[in-house]
């Protein structure tokens, strides 16, 4: 039915598109029309990339639904599209989380209405441009580009702090990729071209691996991000308006993950190799002393934040123990993460719109005023404590039991994610949604309204729905993660 | 068979549809309603167990799968159903007690605010349960086993304004995520070993790696078989609450009564010891693992007595008992008596599940008062409450014929003939444990019911017995805590009710020599009665009689003369005070140090501010040098020129 429409850039120039006129046609007399506008836009996107996932073919290996022209000829440069089933699902994630920031921004954004709703249009067909690019020139304009709505989002809507926390980010991000885009000039020299694909044949030598892996892991390590170089994180998040630190929780983040698995680890096998000891030492550092960082946070918003390195660092531990297993665990952990952060942003967001505090100390009680609301938390903070029958638990669970396989120390030091993940996130719940009520801002508070439960619903739905049948995702990426990962354990020395 | 296959599904999903019902709709359906649909729910499910159990011990045992749960490779996790005697027993027992305590919740949250999420919850918790006992895997075992972990935490804080109870909760949570945390490690190692979670294959392959060892530490190799046991066994002992894991158990009382009897007494706090139960092929092969398990297990059913004995909160008293009881279970698993530990698995939940709702209909009574130094007397009053109290309390203790003896007498038997290491520690314990047993339990009956009553006037004038909704539970709990030991101990224990359910290996199999010498129930009891636990109990009991009906002074003198065993078991041993400050202080203290060291001044104000500072000294020096008179930069020119010059003459 789909057949000879590009779909994939439908689903990056259709958000595009919208925010584009939706920032023509705002007015600050009219909000309400550029909301309208926000959400029309973000429904079609987010309808363009179903056929992706409808249209998909499971069983056949290679990219699917690509698209070929020529951009800049002199440098071989080439608009060149498609996907496998990984990229699908993190296009599918990216358009279903704008539609949910479009409506979790309805009416708590006053100032600058069409602004805020067209940058993150603009962010969501730059992202999805990320996620289905083959051509590394284009993957590196895509990269950049999203950095400047999201500048734009914290620097225009954030808090007080939001100018370091703006520069801290861009700066640190700006950096990583600086080295990467060093490396796709120098294999453009080998290759002759920026397919993706002609890197991932390339022959290299070991130190040229080491060295490509090393600028990738710079740009990757920052994005996911890891250990010790994840201090960025915090900081954007806490000056972030919660729709910003929705997409970079649920999104951004899942990019340097996604690097490691379409760029560093295919084009550098023998680098990723021998320094998956390196890499796995960090992931289990994110694990374990970012847990315990978490757990004394004062700030809600900063405890989620650290609470995603953590999370994070299953993604990497899972791809560096090179076996199908972690592999596709770290891919579900990314989809999952992506629904269990947005959902846990979003109740901050909640709670931060009635009462405008972060602290934990500021809260008390707040089950006795928002019966409805404690009730998704609870879900959710269950969730990020990595519960059976939540998204979180089939990335966590594989993930461990893929490195049990690997090493059996491994597994120990992150199967204390079981202790300390349900210690940071319900002692949090704890403080905040039991006891009696601590005062009367508390008492006031309202319930959630008919807008937030939908977009809370359609989250519970996500989590609960993967949690209970994450087969229908496994079964996507199974071919594309098993040839991915078959690439990835050949050698390129001889 | 189609048919059977629809039952197995209806048995979960009914009381699943009536948590739905009554947790979605709880406000438009009304109080009864919700009770109505959650009730209809678990019933429906208890027909449905009692008809597979009668199907089963016709033979027709069924293992397959509901839905394929996720694939990555060759691996395949399903969920699915492995009904045979041992689950349809389980099933049974879950779906019989579950369905008492909510026709016993009408009369007991009658006031409560939370009525429909009460009812709520613990039908989902009958859900929970019932897929754990039912799995056929170890994905959804682990499934099961966090879902009543859920729901227990839930249930605990079901008032969750009380600080204490949403204290207790959380710690139950991580205690019981400690105890997961083994149980996951466990359940990794079984992949890696078996490459399947599939129970059936599991078991099956079991005897091929009897002898294979992993190298945890380089060089010393370990039976890889002992470690998978020991660390299932880490998953049992958070959940049964077996020692060190115990801690909150006894802080689990601070929710309502139904779910103490429920969740912390007759069905939850069980899943430990019937996991090990299923895992017997597994267990068998590691005589290291059941040397663990005596152990922790005789601790927990000795020292756990103890604090029994001088707690005056009444729950607090049936909790400790709790735990003691499930180091009885324990104990009859590390001598291999598997059929025991279930046997008295469920000849405990039913009166245990009996005495902590009469607990529950003195506490009515009571006013929510739990003290017992406050009560006295109640015999006259709740003629009911008493009479069913007594049947459960001479079932605790072993007395003939009530169930509890026959459980009771065959796992002290049973450790005696065990040779496993720690089976010597185990028999002293579990038997000096009767003593203990008798004396906390009548030293409650005895200050709960007998003697003057100690509550205050107003107290007195409305005492009365429970409606019926109450006291028609108590009654049906009383009847199997009467029955269920003489009836059911010939085929469960020495006939084959548990069919291929269940593995011993031939040398373990202390049954079988009990068996051999079994001769009908009359015997068995007479040879209890001669027999020195009988006495023992007997001791206790006429103890207990002394100290709290002749003597009642004595109590006080005994505490005052004891005094630092008395501190140290006020204390409860220290643990409480211990994890406090070492594990929750400890993390906290860590986390702190991390973050401010660590994040604050190493890494950001070192590194990344450091770098930024480093770039502006740079550039302000770099501005020094860009002076703007023409001889400044002559000068410089000239110097170079100099220094180049000097390079090149110089090779």
């Amino acid at each position: 039915m789909f057949d000879g429409l590009p779909l994939l850039s439908l689903a990056i120039w259709v958000p595009i598109a919208a925010g584009v006129l939706v920032l023509l046609t705002g007015r600050d007399s009219s909000p309400g029309f550029s909301r309208w506008l926000a959400l029309v836009g973000a429904l079609a996107g987010f309808l363009v990339t179903l056929p992706l996932y409808t249209g998909f073919n499971a069983t056949q290996s290679g990219m699917q639904f690509e698209e070929f022209s020529s951009w800049i000829p002199a440098f071989n440069i080439n608009y060149h599209l498609g996907v496998d089933g990984i990229s699908v699902l993190l296009i599918l994630l990216t358009s279903f989380t704008t539609v949910l920031v479009v409506i979790a921004g309805w009416q708590v954004i006053q100032k600058k209405v069409a602004q805020y709703m067209a940058s993150f249009l603009i962010l969501s067909g730059v992202m999805i441009g990320v996620f289905a690019a083959l051509d590394a020139m284009l993957f590196y304009v895509f990269w950049e580009a999203q950095l400047i709505p999201m500048f734009i989002i914290i620097g225009v809507w954030g808090g007080p702090n939001r100018v370091y926390a703006t520069i801290k980010f861009f700066l640190y991000t700006l950096l990583g990729s600086l080295l990467m885009l060093i490396s796709f000039i120098y294999m453009y020299h080998l290759a002759g071209s920026f397919e993706i694909s002609d890197f991932q044949n390339l022959p290299l030598g070991m130190t040229a691996q080491i060295l490509i892996f090393i600028s990738f892991f710079l740009a990757f390590a920052v994005k996911l991000p890891m250990w010790p170089v994840h201090t960025w994180l915090p900081d954007a998040h806490v000056e972030a308006p919660t729709g910003g630190s929705v997409v970079l929780a649920a999104i951004m983040l899942k990019m340097g993950g996604y690097g490691f698995i379409r760029l560093a680890m295919p084009i550098a096998p023998d680098a990723a190799h021998a320094l998956s000891g390196v890499m796995i030492f960090l992931s289990l550092m994110a694990i374990i002393y970012i847990s315990f960082v978490a757990l004394v946070q004062t700030d809600m918003k900063k405890l989620i934040a650290y609470s995603s390195i953590a999370h994070m660092g299953f993604v990497t531990l899972g791809l560096f123990i090179f076996n199908l297993l972690g592999f596709e665990g770290a891919v579900l952990q990314m989809i999952s993460h992506g629904f269990v952060s947005a959902a846990l942003f979003l109740c901050i967001g909640v709670m931060y719109d009635r009462l405008h505090s972060r602290l934990i100390a500021d809260y008390g009680g707040i089950a006795n005023s928002m019966p409805i609301f404690a009730a998704f938390f609870m879900l959710f903070a269950m969730a990020n404590a990595g519960l059976p029958g939540t998204s979180a638990f089939t990335g966590e669970f594989t993930v461990i039991l893929a490195t049990m396989q690997a090493n059996f120390w491994y597994a120990v030091l992150a199967a204390t994610t079981l202790i300390t993940g349900a210690a940071y996130t319900l002692w949090m719940y704890k403080r905040v949604v039991f006891g009696e009520v601590v005062n009367k801002a508390v008492a006031t508070m309202e319930d959630l309204n008919g807008r937030e439960i939908l977009v809370l619903g359609l989250l519970a739905v996500a989590v609960l729905g993967m949690g209970l049948y994450p087969f229908p995702l496994t079964h996507v990426i199974q071919v594309s993660s098993h040839n991915l990962l078959a690439r990835i354990l050949q050698s390129k020395l001889h | 068979m189609i048919d059977m296959q629809n039952l197995y599904l209806l048995v979960p999903l009914a009381p699943m549809a009536g948590a739905i019902l009554a947790g979605f709709l709880g406000r438009l359906i009304g109080r009864t309603g919700s009770h109505l649909v959650t009730i209809l729910g678990v019933a429906i499910s208890l027909a449905g167990s009692l008809f597979i159990l009668n199907s089963v011990l016709h033979g027709h045992t069924f293992n397959g799968t509901v839905y394929q749960w996720m694939q990555i490779g060759s691996l395949k996790l399903q969920v699915g159903f492995l009904i045979d005697p041992l689950s349809a027993m389980m099933m049974v027992v879950v779906t019989f007690v579950s369905l008492m305590v909510h026709i016993y919740t009408i009369g007991y949250m009658a006031d409560d605010p939370g009525y429909q999420r009460f009812f709520s919850y613990i039908s989902l918790f009958t859900f929970s349960m019932l897929m754990l006992v039912m799995s056929n895997n170890f994905m959804q075992l682990f499934f099961g086993w966090e879902a009543v972990g859920l729901v227990s935490y839930l249930l605990i804080g079901f008032w969750y304004t009380k600080q204490s109870a949403i204290y207790a909760n959380l710690k139950a949570f991580l205690v019981n995520r400690v105890g997961d945390f083994g149980f996951l490690l466990g359940i990794g190692l079984v992949l890696s070993t078996f490459h399947s979670l599939d129970y059936g294959q599991v078991f099956g392959q079991a005897q091929s790696m009897a002898a294979q060892t992993v190298s945890l530490i380089p060089g010393d190799p370990w039976n890889v078989m002992s470690v998978i046991c020991i660390l299932l066994f880490v998953g049992a002992m958070g959940k049964s609450a077996q020692f060190p894991l115990h801690v909150w158990l006894p802080d689990s009382m601070e929710g309502p009564t139904p779910i103490s009897a429920l969740i912390h007494a007759a069905t939850m706090v069980t899943a430990g010891i019937f996991m090990v139960a299923r895992m017997s092929p597994l267990f068998e092969l590691s005589q290291t693992a059941r040397s663990v398990v005596l152990v922790i297990g005789g601790i927990t059913a000795l020292f756990m007595g103890f604090l029994g004995v001088i707690q005056f909160d009444i729950k607090r008293v049936i909790a400790y008992s709790t735990l003691s009881q499930l180091g009885y279970m324990t104990v009859a698993l590390g001598a291999s008596a598997y059929p025991v530990a279930i046997f008295h698995l469920m000849t405990h939940a039913f009166f245990k599940a009996l005495l902590f709702l009469a607990a529950g209909s003195v506490i009515i009574a009571m006013h929510h008062e739990q003290d017992m130094r406050k009560m006295g007397g109640l015999r006259k009053y709740m003629p009911v409450t008493y009479w069913t109290f007594v049947i459960g309390s001479l079932a605790l203790c072993g007395i003939p014929p009530f169930a509890g003896f026959f459980s009771k007498d065959t796992i002290i038997e049973a450790v005696s003939l065990s040779t496993t290491p720690g089976a010597g520690f185990a028999y002293f314990a579990v038997l000096s444990g009767v003593f203990v047993t008798a004396l906390y339990t009548f030293r409650m009956l005895f200050m709960t019911f007998h003697g003057k009553g100690r509550m205050d006037h107003h107290t007195q004038e409305h005492l009365h017995e429970s409606p019926w909704v109450v006291t028609l539970p108590l009654v049906m709990l009383a009847i199997p805590s009467f029955f269920a030991g003489f009836v059911f101990i010939q085929p469960m224990l020495f006939g084959h009710f548990f069919g291929n359910s269940i593995y011993v290996a031939p040398s373990n199999n202390v049954l079988a020599v009990m068996g051999s010498h079994f001769d009908g129930i009359g015997g068995f009891i007479w040879e209890g009665v001669t027999a020195l636990p009988f006495w023992i109990a007997i001791a206790g009991i006429a103890t207990a009689w002394y100290l709290y009906i002749v003597n009642t002074a004595l109590p006080a003198v005994i505490q005052k003369k004891s005094g630092w065993i008395y501190t140290i078991l006020d204390h409860k041993y220290g643990f409480d005070e211990f994890n406090d400050w070492f594990f929750a202080g400890g993390a906290r203290r860590l986390g702190k140090a991390l973050w401010q060291y660590g994040d604050v001044s190493v890494i950001d104000d070192f590194f990344v501010n450091g770098t930024a500072r480093v770039v502006s000294l740079g550039s302000r020096i770099m501005r020094l040098v860009q002076s703007g008179y023409i001889y400044h930069y002559a000068f410089a020119m000239i110097i170079g020129v100099f220094a180049l010059i000097s390079w090149f003459v110089h090779n």
